[in-house]
């Protein structure tokens, strides 16, 4: 049974259709990667399926229920949450402020505050500067954040966009390693990435996409030994 | 010195100690400015009126980040609506604790239409639309004479009803214990009382879900929508709330003051109220009324001052008082963004980030 089902979803900005008729799948508890190049239209899949952009035609359908239409406020009571493109953590508030608006949509104060704890013991860098303005932080921190945020609504989908944008290969590292123990937890995780080696190195299944479309689809470990995939996004 | 008051002001004890004499020293006020002249507690009362408006504009501008260069037809729906139901213009005198909130439910209802339209705007476009929101309604204001006379046009309306509680009249002078309560000083307690009240909203509003949600929507409007907040209603309710304020002082003013006309509600006041924001200190709730107080004051004593200086040093008036007024505001203003970018007294993140910058 997947938690989250696209189908054949359109959007388009103003004119240009940026996504032209897409499906894809995510079960319970798997990771997916989404990779394909600049443009592609992973960025506008990503927003359509959490709310933010409404899709020009096509079909949304989260834990077994039709969300096409559904707001996003909504959707992060349902549990989902994006750590979006580019990080977009609150700059000029704290880290444990930005932490604080994560949990936004949560009234109960002491589950909160258990995953406040948790969230700090899995990032130990944000504990330590959790007073402190979180736009003066190193990008690899903000990533943390922009992650920790998500993650204090406990969310049982995870949408992460380009989460290694602009870091260093070794904060790049460590950023996946605590995707897939987010994973490994139990969180449903859909990733967007432009690194597609790492993002299908950690992934179950992937979906590769071309100006607006979907052009392949298989097991992460096929994907990584398809010609094609190795020469235009492996760099073969 | 700076860390001993603040010491002091950890203390409960010298906490209220601070309160009592801040509030004793409030109460003597108006008679000690009377002992100047009563024109000063005039001055008085219009400057906590311009603290109303920065801190109902600080609500739009200085939490939820939107910027509103309209602001003052607020104040202006909010005086006329008061306007209107206590004068000889249409023979209505309701009684003002009935007509205020009136006037602050039909600033606030002003305020949503003009946030819906505008959800979608940022920066210098939502500058744009608010400036011509508050030009529409300084026009309308203006003109609504004719078919129908509810405005009165360019002559405005007057002989407003002063506040009134039983035969306690706020416009006249009455003696209680041996003391003479002028019309003026006995509003400056109500404008105070009103005051107090307002500070206390805001400072409660910093530190709520909906306070974080407001800045949470300056800093990144698309992340607060991935963390669940709809920002829609939530900055509908930063105008909604921003416009009440305003439509509140306007009444007050209509009262006071006895007479509207659509002069009072032109760009330059909003722009003005703008400027006590910004100066005092965006998004701090005490910068704002010592940026209001400074910008309020500063021109009243300038044009006492100005002249009178002249002659002494040069036995002559050089420049006129209101040219020199404006130049030294002007000067004031550039020197503060130069010197203090962030205002006189930077709101907590805007000073962590400027202390973590150096």
């Amino acid at each position: 049974m997947s938690l989250l089902r696209v189908e054949s979803l359109k959007i388009s900005y103003g004119g240009i259709n940026a996504v032209k008729g897409i499906d894809l799948e995510v079960a319970q508890g798997e990771m997916v990667a989404l990779i394909g190049a600049n443009g592609a239209g992973k960025t506008t899949t990503l927003k359509a399926i959490c709310g933010v952009m409404k899709p020009a035609a096509g079909k949304v359908h989260y834990q077994g229920r039709d969300i096409t239409a559904l707001p996003s406020h909504v959707l992060v009571t349902m549990g989902m949450a994006l750590v979006p493109e580019g990080r977009g953590i609150f700059g000029r508030l704290t880290v444990e402020e930005n932490l604080d608006i994560g949990a936004y949509t949560r009234r109960d104060k002491a589950a909160t505050r258990a995953q406040l704890a948790h969230v700090y013991e899995m990032f130990p860098r944000l504990k330590e500067r959790r007073n402190q303005t979180a736009g003066t932080m190193s990008g690899g921190e903000q990533q943390m954040l922009a992650i920790g945020r998500a993650l204090m609504s406990a969310p049982r989908l995870l949408l992460l966009d380009e989460p290694s944008m602009g870091l260093a290969p070794l904060m790049v590292q460590r950023i996946f390693d605590t995707i897939r123990r987010v994973a490994a937890e139990g969180v449903t995780v859909l990733l967007v990435e432009q690194n597609a080696k790492l993002a299908l190195e950690s992934s179950a299944r992937g979906y590769v996409m071309e100006s607006g479309k979907i052009t392949l689809s298989d097991t992460a470990p096929a994907l990584l030994d398809n010609p094609q995939v190795r020469q235009a996004y492996l760099g073969e | 010195m700076a860390e001993a008051i603040k010491q002091s002001v950890r203390n409960p004890a010298m906490r209220w100690v601070g309160i009592v004499l801040v509030a004793a020293a409030l109460t003597a006020l108006p008679f000690v400015l009377a002992q100047v002249g009563t024109a000063w507690v005039r001055i008085t009362n219009l400057a906590i009126l311009f603290i109303l408006l920065s801190l109902g504009l600080n609500i739009v501008v200085g939490f939820a980040g939107l910027l509103d260069l309209g602001y003052i037809a607020f104040y202006g729906v909010g005086a006329y609506t008061y306007a209107i139901l206590a004068s000889p213009h249409f023979g209505l005198h309701l009684p003002f604790w009935i007509i205020l909130p009136i006037g602050a439910l039909v600033a606030c209802i002003f305020g949503v239409l003009l946030g819906a339209p505008t959800l979608k705007l940022r920066g210098d476009y939502l500058a744009i639309v608010t400036l011509g929101f508050g030009e529409i309604v300084r026009i309308f204001l203006n003109n609504l004479a004719q078919p129908v006379n509810i405005t009165n046009g360019p002559r405005g309306i007057t002989l407003i009803d002063p506040f009134r509680v039983g035969g306690f009249n706020f416009s006249r002078t009455s003696s209680i214990a041996g003391l003479d309560f002028s019309g003026p000083i006995k509003y400056y307690y109500l404008l105070l009382v009103v005051l107090v009240l307002v500070v206390v909203v805001n400072l409660r509003l910093e530190n709520s879900r909906v306070g974080r949600a407001w800045m949470a929507i300056r800093e990144d409007e698309l992340a607060a929508q991935a963390m669940g907040i709809n920002t829609r209603n939530v900055k509908l309710l930063a105008f909604a709330m921003g416009a009440s304020f305003g439509g509140i002082a306007g009444g007050m003013f209509s009262a006071m003051q006895g007479f509207v006309s659509p002069e009072s509600f032109v760009l330059v006041e909003s722009i003005m109220v703008l400027a006590m924001v910004v100066l005092g200190g965006m998004g701090n709730v005490w910068g704002v009324i010592i940026g209001a107080l400074l910008l309020s004051f500063g021109p009243e004593i300038l044009r006492y001052t100005v002249a009178p200086i002249q002659y002494a040093i040069f036995g002559k008036l050089l420049i006129e008082p209101e040219v020199i007024r404006m130049l030294l505001f002007g000067l004031a203003l550039v020197l503060m963004m130069l010197y203090r970018p962030a205002g006189l007294l930077p709101s907590a993140t805007r000073k962590r980030e400027l202390e973590e910058h150096d």
